[in-house]
């Protein structure tokens, strides 16, 4: 709690950067309109104007709330002009993505962990294909699933699959490599079989570790369904509507989709973080 | 039938090759050696899959396609690697980091803003900041500098809270010790905290190098000059010419994975001190 005030200044101080950069970028408008027109414009004007242009450079913070309440709450949902629908769209690619990666991660770490040859064979392949830039795939991705027939949800899936498995695979490694030897070996005095010693010391003590790389798994997953939205040619979604608003220089649309995307982010992270707090706290691991 | 049984086999073959050099005793040849026979027995079903198969170039080249586009076109890989990583992801990541390391400091300085700004960068690095690349195309034009400061808007806060949380490592005797030796405000941070937040520092910077590449490819596909990593790929799987795209794709590995290396290679040489490169 001690720390709201500090957060609450800094964020403060972001908004009224954000403001003063925005009369800064698109007071050169309002002045090439204003010599264009032959009159003189005091700063008040100059400053009334930024506020309220039609296509800003960079729109004030009250306009982007304004375009995010109009196109969520005062839009039917099924209208493509909601961002509700095009955040469900690009939602529902993310959770699949999520699913399939996280599911991926944790089999493979639990392959990596049980298997000497897997842990050298696979595990730098599995670091390598990071340094791969993999969003640079998704066109490719998405335009070789068409041509199979598979196109909408699943391609992007793939790609949002592709980034969350990582994280979750390198952090559930090092969460199953957590017990310690006496650990081990007081559950073998037990005489427990390698399933026990999985179910009973492994994961458990991985809980931790699982949140973590979790988090940054469903955040690497939105990510992976925005861009793979992108060379499916702006149809629908967060994606789409980035595209979209640049191609139109609707420069609104693209800030009011981006702080959408911002928000739904902070929503599944923090979903995941309340999970984290009631397992753990269950559990008895909280810290 | 038989294909499938044959590329089985041989796979199994690999497979138990490897659990076989993971039984020997453990050295730097096998531990180069697995991963070798690993990538090598994947290529080689790559290509007698789509072979025998035959799988339409269009869906999955075979290896030996884009080792041989790879090789004819490499003065177009070249001039588009210049335009990306040189000019757009380099610069952005010298940027992005430099800036965001003094920036440490001077959080570091005032707790106060060390409170507002860790949760709030922690908050914005779990963003999707590649959405960011239409506007910064839209006010830096089409050319490496809208690519730059979308790298720089990517890298910063990643970097930001990990140089933040490493100047904050030091302890209580550590700082106690510098008091008595009397230290100025700026020997402290010379001599303890910088020292002290580096191997923070190169867990951020190698974080950074695979962002600042999907930054300065993905911000491409808003809008470049003829030229670069992004546009060809863009372009190329509009044209279905994907053996080129996936030379460009070997091209992105293979510079990613040597800036990762050069990042690493310098983390070993400044935190030479750490338990984890003590030898």
């Amino acid at each position: 709690m001690k720390s709201i005030l500090p957060i609450t200044t800094v964020s403060m101080v972001i908004v009224i950067l954000w403001y003063g950069f925005s009369v800064i970028l698109n007071s050169t408008w309002t002045k090439d309109q204003a010599s264009r027109a032959g009159v003189e414009v005091t700063f008040s004007e100059i400053l009334k104007d930024t506020m309220v242009q039609q296509r800003p450079l960079l729109p004030a913070p009250h306009q982007v709330v304004i375009e995010l309440w109009e196109t969520t709450a005062n839009k039917k949902i099924t209208s493509k002009r909601s961002l509700v629908y095009h955040g469900w769209i690009t939602l529902s690619a993310t959770l699949l993505g999520f699913v399939i990666g996280t599911g991926l991660g944790i089999l493979l770490a639990i392959g990596i962990v049980h298997n000497k040859a897997m842990d050298y064979g696979v595990m730098p392949w599995i670091i390598a294909s990071q340094t791969v830039p993999i969003l640079a795939l998704a066109p490719m991705i998405i335009v070789v699933l068409y041509s199979i027939g598979l196109s909408g949800l699943v391609p992007k899936a793939i790609i949002s699959a592709y980034l969350s498995f990582f994280p979750v695979s390198v952090g559930m490694v090092a969460g199953f490599r957590c017990p310690d030897p006496t650990q081990m070996d007081l559950l073998k005095t037990y005489a427990a079989k390698k399933s026990q010693l999985f179910w009973k010391l492994m994961v458990p003590i991985s809980m931790p570790y699982l949140f973590t790389s979790l988090k940054i798994g469903v955040a690497a997953s939105l990510v992976g369904a925005i861009v793979g939205e992108l060379p499916t040619g702006a149809v629908a979604g967060l994606g789409a509507r980035l595209l979209a608003g640049s191609y139109y220089g609707q420069t609104v649309q693209i800030w009011s989709a981006l702080i959408g995307s911002a928000i739904l982010a902070a929503t599944l992270v923090g979903l995941i973080g309340l999970i984290q707090k009631f397992t753990l706290d269950r559990m008895g691991l909280a810290r | 039938m038989i294909a499938i049984v044959l590329i089985l086999l041989f796979w199994f073959c690999t497979w138990g090759l490897n659990i076989y050099l993971s039984s020997l005793p453990p050295s730097q040849a096998i531990r180069v050696a697995i991963p070798t026979v690993f990538g090598l027995s994947f290529l080689v079903i790559w290509e007698c899959t789509v072979r025998i198969f035959n799988v339409p170039g269009v869906i999955l080249p075979p290896p030996s396609d884009i080792g041989v586009t790879f090789v004819n076109s490499l003065d177009i890989l070249w001039i588009d690697l210049v335009q990306t990583v040189f000019k757009g992801a380099l610069s952005g990541y010298l940027i992005g980091c430099g800036s965001a390391m003094i920036m440490a400091i001077a959080v570091n300085r005032y707790p106060f803003l060390q409170k507002g700004i860790l949760p709030i960068g922690n908050f914005v690095a779990a963003l999707p900041i590649v959405g960011t690349a239409p506007i910064f195309v839209m006010w830096f034009g089409f050319g490496w500098q809208s690519k730059a400061a979308v790298v720089v808007a990517m890298v910063f806060f990643p970097m930001l809270v990990n140089m933040v949380q490493g100047l904050a490592s030091t302890d209580v005797m550590q700082r106690d010790i510098l008091k008595t030796y009397n230290a100025t405000y700026w020997q402290e941070i010379w001599k303890l905290k910088l020292p002290a937040a580096m191997p923070f520092a190169f867990n951020g910077l190698k974080i950074c190098t695979t962002l600042s590449l999907i930054g300065a490819i993905v911000a491409e596909f808003f809008g470049s000059p003829i030229l670069g990593m992004g546009f060809r790929i863009s372009t190329e799987v509009g044209r279905l010419a994907l053996d080129v795209v996936w030379a460009e794709i070997v091209v992105a590995a293979i510079a990613g994975t040597l800036f990762f290396w050069i990042v690493s290679l310098g983390e070993q040489k400044v935190t030479f001190w750490h338990p984890t490169h003590r030898k």
